[in-house]
């Protein structure tokens, strides 16, 4: 069976990921733009990010077979410096007509501060204005539960439907609050932090599979590109039916993914 | 799956992280000074819930591990997170 991984930091990983991906039943990626570990020094940085994500990553995962789109943005982390945000901000239209582009992502908050709250609104208000759909980071740890609120509250404030808002990295104590106000919701299946493969099965057999979808989001930190091959594996040896492991890590980011316009598998 | 299915599949995995939080806690009490300290009073709350009986001690453990204040920080004035609130 193929899978989608909607949500994975393919410029922190090597060559030999995407082959192993590949083989275990990949067939497309979507990479949202992230932190990289450290703070940029320049715009001009996330200029060659960006085309980075835009060109050099989905000539990469073509030869094996993998279809590649991204999402561009300034993080949370890097989102504190106001004027430094809004100069990389300036840059993102000139990158939103590429074909592989899907929205704005991963945006959201990190330390849930004011300043990360207005960079948030001004990206949100990119997308608004572009009608594009918009991809969620959520805050780690104990800053979790309170970002979720910040961030919902921040998207009830625009026109955007949430029906095209993912809200990722949810767990045990924010899917409910995500699912409930009509969002779509991410499990990332981590080693240490986030959701194991056990947990998301644990949350799918909770709360359904209705606007859900599982990733990895591997990137330079301990994380695994085959998170979600494992999770189906987990899903399968507890008995859960093919349809079940087929809509939650294809057919749902499918659907979810396909409201942009752009995206397709082949 | 039946709860023996589920015992059989995942105890010997859940006795060895209960082992590795006793240990934890061992060597938390060797270490030279004992000083208190906010991660692990709420990792001790936290091993309480353990022991209820419920469904929702994940749910449960990730609130006691979670700010629940509602407004935002004046400023981000360092990036990462401890993994447990601050005590007020």
């Amino acid at each position: 069976m193929t899978y989608i991984d909607p949500h994975i930091h393919m410029v922190s990983r090597t060559t030999d990921d995407y082959q192993r991906m590949a083989l275990a039943g990949c067939v497309a990626i979507t990479e949202p733009a992230f932190w990289a570990g450290f703070d940029r020094s320049s715009p001009q940085g996330f200029y060659d990010y960006f085309r980075q994500l835009t060109d050099t990553e989905p000539k990469r995962a073509a030869q094996y077979g993998i279809n590649h789109h991204c999402w561009l943005c300034i993080n949370p982390k890097e989102a504190e410096d106001v004027g430094f945000a809004r100069e990389v901000i300036s840059i993102i239209p000139e990158f939103l007509n590429h074909p592989t582009v899907l929205g704005i992502g991963e945006i959201g908050l990190d330390k849930n501060s004011k300043n990360e709250l207005l960079i948030l609104e001004e990206q949100l208000a990119l997308a608004e204005k572009h009608d594009r759909l918009v991809l969620v980071h959520t805050p780690h740890l104990e800053d979790k539960r309170k970002g979720t609120m910040l961030i919902m509250d921040a998207v009830d404030n625009t026109s955007i439907s949430p029906d095209r808002v993912l809200i990722d990295h949810v767990e045990e104590h924010t899917i409910g609050l995500v699912l409930e106000r009509g969002f779509w919701a991410g499990m990332t299946l981590y080693p240490d932090t986030k959701c194991t493969p056990q947990r998301a099965a644990d949350i799918i057999e909770m709360h359904g599979t209705d606007r859900l979808w599982i990733n990895s989001a591997g990137d330079w930190g301990p994380s695994d590109p085959l998170a979600v091959p494992k999770c189906r594996r987990e899903l399968a040896s507890r008995g859960h039916h093919a349809d079940t492991i087929h809509t939650i890590s294809y057919a749902n980011p499918l659907e979810f993914l396909s409201k942009s316009g752009r995206f397709s598998v082949t | 799956m039946t709860h023996e299915e589920a015992v059989d599949r995942y105890f010997l995995e859940h006795r060895a992280k209960v082992l590795d939080i006793a240990a934890f806690l061992d060597r938390l009490d060797r270490c030279d000074s004992v000083q208190n300290d906010y991660r692990i009073d709420a990792l001790r709350k936290c091993v309480k819930v353990l022991l209820e009986e419920n469904d929702s001690r994940t749910e449960k453990i990730l609130n006691i591990l979670s700010d629940h204040s509602n407004d935002p920080l004046d400023a981000a004035t360092e990036q990462g997170a401890s993994g447990a609130p601050l005590p007020e």
